[in-house]
C-alpha cells in the first residue's frame, strides 16, 4: 500500500480537465497532506504488516526463543478451533443484532422527535446522553445497578410482573451485553435518522397531504425511501464501530460463561494477553480483517455515494 | 444540525410559499410529545440513577427497594480520590489534550489540502484515511504491544497520545474537510490573486470561517480519546493508566461498593458528557465522516 501511494502522485496531475498543474505547484498543494499521511501509515499500516508477518510464525511470549516460521499452520489451527467458530458467530449476532435493533428504535425515536413539542431540545439532549457515557462506566452501570439479580433496578421494576430474581448476566450473557450496546447506540441512530428526516423536502410532504394520503402511506412511500440512504449508512457505520466492541464484554461478562458472550476482539485479547500466543492471535486478527474488508468495501462505496451526492447538491 | 438542514437549497427559491403551520397542536401531537418525554427520561434514567447513587451512603445504595430520598453526602467522591484516582485523571487529561492538539496540528493542513486545493490523487488519500478506520484494532494490537515493549514505551502515557492521534486523525480530516468545503471559493481566489502566501491565506481567511467546525472536531476527538479503553488496558499499568483503567478496579469489588462505584463512574463520564452536549449538533457529522450534516 505504501508503495502505490508514493508512486502515484509522481504521475502528471490533470485535475478535472483544468490545465495540468506543474510539478512544483503539485507538490506545494500536496505538501500539507504529507505529515498526516506519513503519520497514519506508520501508526496503522506498519503494525498491520507486522501482524501478517507474525501470523506466519509460531511464537509464544512465555517461551523465549520459541519463535519460528510455520507458514499457514496458525490459520489451520484457527479454523480447527471450535471455540473460534462460536466466537465468530457471537460476533455476528452481537454486531448485527444490536445494530438492527438500534436502527429500528432509533427510527421510532427520530420520528417522535421530528415534530414540534415543548422541550424538544431537552429530550434530545437526554436521549443522546447514553451514547456519550464512557463505555466502561456504562458497562459497570448495567452490570451492577441495572442488572444485579437482587438489587438491580430492572428486576425491581419487573417484580410486580413476577420477573424478579432473574440472573440476567449469567443466564443471558450475550443478551445482557447487547442490551447495554443497544442502549448506547440507539441515540446515535436516532441522531443520524433525525438528520435524514429534517433534510426531507417539505413540498413533497405537503403535496401528499393535499392529495389526502394517509400518514402511513406517506411514511411508506415518501419518508422511508428518502431515509433509505441514512438507514444504510447507520447500519454500515454501526457495524464498523460495533464489530470492534471490547469494553462491554470485558467489563460485564469477561466473555463467559465459557465463550458464551465472547466476541472476536475479546477472544483475540485473551489469546494474546492471557495466553501470550502471538502467532495465533495475529492469525485471528488477519481473519477478522478479511471479514471486515468485505463489509468495509461495501461501506466505502456507500460513503462515497453519500459524499458525491453531497457534492452534487452543493 | 437543525440549523444546516432546515435550509435545503429548495427553500431558497424565490416563489417559496410561507411555511404552512401544518403541525397544529392537535391532541395527537401533544400526546406524542408526552411519549417522547417518557422515552427520553427512560433512556436517561440509568445515568440519572448513577449520579444520584454517587451521593448516597453505601447503606442507602445497597437496598432491595431503591431509595430516592436520602441524606446526600460527598463521602463517595472523597473515597474515589483516596483510592487514588488523581494520577489516572492526570493521565486521561494528558492523553486527551495532547492527542487532540496533535490531531489538529496534522489534520488542519491535510484537510485544507484535500478540500480547497485538491490535486487528483488527494482524493485517493482521502479514502485511504477512511479505510484505516475500518481496520479492526484487534488486528494491530499484537504488533503494537510487541514493538512498544521492545522500545521500552509500555506503560508510558505518550504511547497512548500517539495511538489516539492515529485513531482520531482520519475522522478529523474527513470532518474538517466537510467544513473547509463550506468556505467560499471567491475568497481564496482573491487571496491568490493578491499573491498572499499560503500560510497567510490559511490563517487570515480560512481559519476564522471554519473555527466553529474545528472546535466541534476537537470535541469529538476529546470524546473518543477520553473514552478509549482497549489500548489503555493493554498497554498501560500503574504509571500511565487512564480513568477507564481505574474503573476496572471496581469490578473486583462486585456489588459491595455501589455508591463509590457510581461516584467513580460519574467522574469518568462527566467530562465527555458535557463535551458531547456542547458538540451534539456536529456529532453525527463527525461519526459519519462528514457524510451527513
Amino acid at each position: 500500500m505504501t508503495a502505490t501511494l508514493e508512486e502515484r502522485p509522481a504521475a502528471p496531475e490533470n485535475a478535472g480537465g483544468k490545465p495540468a498543474i506543474d510539478k512544483a505547484e503539485g507538490w506545494r498543494r500536496r505538501g500539507p497532506l504529507l505529515p498526516a499521511l506519513i503519520f497514519t501509515i506508520i501508526v496503522t499500516q506498519i503494525p498491520f504488516i507486522l501482524t501478517l508477518y507474525y501470523s506466519l510464525q509460531s511464537w509464544n511470549l512465555v517461551r523465549p526463543g520459541s519463535q519460528e516460521f510455520v507458514w499457514f499452520s496458525n490459520y489451520g489451527d484457527v479454523f480447527a478451533d471450535s471455540q473460534f467458530r462460536t466466537v465468530a458467530l457471537n460476533t455476528v449476532i452481537m454486531t448485527l443484532g444490536s445494530v438492527l435493533i438500534a436502527v429500528v428504535l432509533g427510527l421510532l425515536l427520530a420520528l417522535l422527535l421530528n415534530r414540534q413539542f415543548a422541550g424538544r431540545g431537552i429530550v434530545r439532549t437526554l436521549l443522546i446522553t447514553p451514547f456519550l457515557i464512557t463505555p466502561v462506566a456504562a458497562a459497570l452501570l448495567w452490570k451492577t445497578v441495572l442488572l444485579d439479580p437482587t438489587l438491580g433496578l430492572i428486576n425491581f421494576v419487573l417484580t410486580p410482573f413476577g420477573g424478579s430474581g432473574t440472573e440476567w448476566i449469567s443466564q443471558f450473557p450475550l443478551a445482557s451485553v447487547m442490551a447495554a450496546l443497544i442502549w448506547q447506540w440507539t441515540p446515535f441512530m436516532m441522531l443520524l435518522l433525525l438528520a435524514g428526516l429534517q433534510s426531507m423536502p417539505t413540498d413533497q410532504l405537503e403535496a401528499a397531504r393535499v392529495d389526502g394520503a394517509s400518514a402511513w402511506s406517506t411514511f411508506r412511500e415518501l419518508t422511508l425511501p428518502h431515509l433509505r440512504r441514512f438507514i444504510e449508512l447507520g447500519v454500515v457505520l454501526g457495524t464498523i464501530y460495533l464489530v470492534n466492541i471490547f469494553d462491554q464484554v470485558y467489563m460485564m461478562t469477561q466473555g463467559g460463561p465459557g465463550v458464551a458472550s465472547a466476541n472476536l476482539p475479546f477472544y483475540i485479547y485473551q489469546r494474546a494477553f492471557l495466553g501470550f500466543d502471538i502467532g495465533q492471535s495475529a492469525a485471528m486478527g488477519v481473519v477478522v480483517v478479511i471479514l471486515t474488508l468485505i463489509a468495509a468495501n461495501f461501506a466505502l462505496r456507500l460513503i462515497f455515494r453519500s459524499f458525491s451526492g453531497e457534492q452534487e447538491a452543493a | 444540525m437543525a440549523v444546516t438542514t432546515s435550509t435545503p437549497p429548495d427553500t431558497q427559491e424565490p416563489a417559496a410559499p410561507p411555511e404552512p403551520r401544518r403541525q397544529k397542536r392537535s391532541a395527537a401531537n401533544v400526546w406524542l410529545g408526552v411519549v417522547a418525554w417518557i422515552v427520553g427520561i427512560a433512556f436517561f434514567f440509568p445515568v440519572f440513577w448513577m449520579v444520584l447513587t454517587s451521593f448516597k451512603q453505601e447503606t442507602d445504595a445497597y437496598t432491595t427497594t431503591p431509595k430516592i430520598i436520602f441524606e446526600p453526602t460527598l463521602e463517595q467522591y472523597e473515597g474515589v480520590f483516596s483510592a487514588g484516582v488523581g494520577p489516572y485523571l492526570v493521565n486521561s487529561v494528558i492523553a486527551t489534550v495532547f492527542s487532540t492538539l496533535l490531531v489538529l496540528l496534522l489534520g488542519i493542513p491535510a484537510a485544507f489540502a484535500v478540500s480547497l486545493r485538491p490535486v487528483k490523487k488527494t482524493q485517493d488519500v482521502l479514502f485511504f484515511f477512511i479505510s484505516t478506520k475500518m481496520l479492526p484494532v484487534v488486528a494491530v494490537i499484537v504488533p503494537i504491544y510487541v514493538v512498544v515493549n521492545q522500545i521500552g514505551m509500555l506503560d508510558n502515557i505518550w504511547t497512548l497520545v500517539v495511538l489516539y492521534t492515529g485513531m482520531n486523525l482520519p475522522i478529523a480530516v474527513w470532518m474538517m474537510r466537510s467544513f473547509f468545503l463550506e468556505v467560499p471559493g471567491e475568497l481564496l481566489e482573491q487571496a491568490s490573486i493578491d499573491g498572499a502566501p499560503l500560510w497567510r491565506t490559511l490563517r487570515e481567511i480560512v481559519l476564522p470561517i471554519i473555527s466553529p467546525g474545528i472546535f466541534a472536531t476537537a470535541l469529538i476527538c476529546v470524546i473518543f480519546a477520553w473514552n478509549e479503553f482497549f489500548f489503555a488496558v493493554n498497554l498501560t499499568a500503574a504509571n500511565a493508566g487512564t480513568v477507564p483503567v481505574f474503573l476496572v478496579g471496581f469490578i473486583t469489588s462486585e456489588g459491595l461498593y455501589w455508591a463509590q462505584l457510581s461516584a467513580a463512574a460519574t467522574m469518568a463520564a462527566l467530562p465527555v458528557v458535557i463535551a458531547g452536549w456542547v458538540a451534539q449538533n456536529k456529532l453525527v457529522q463527525g461519526l459519519s465522516f462528514g457524510a451527513v450534516k
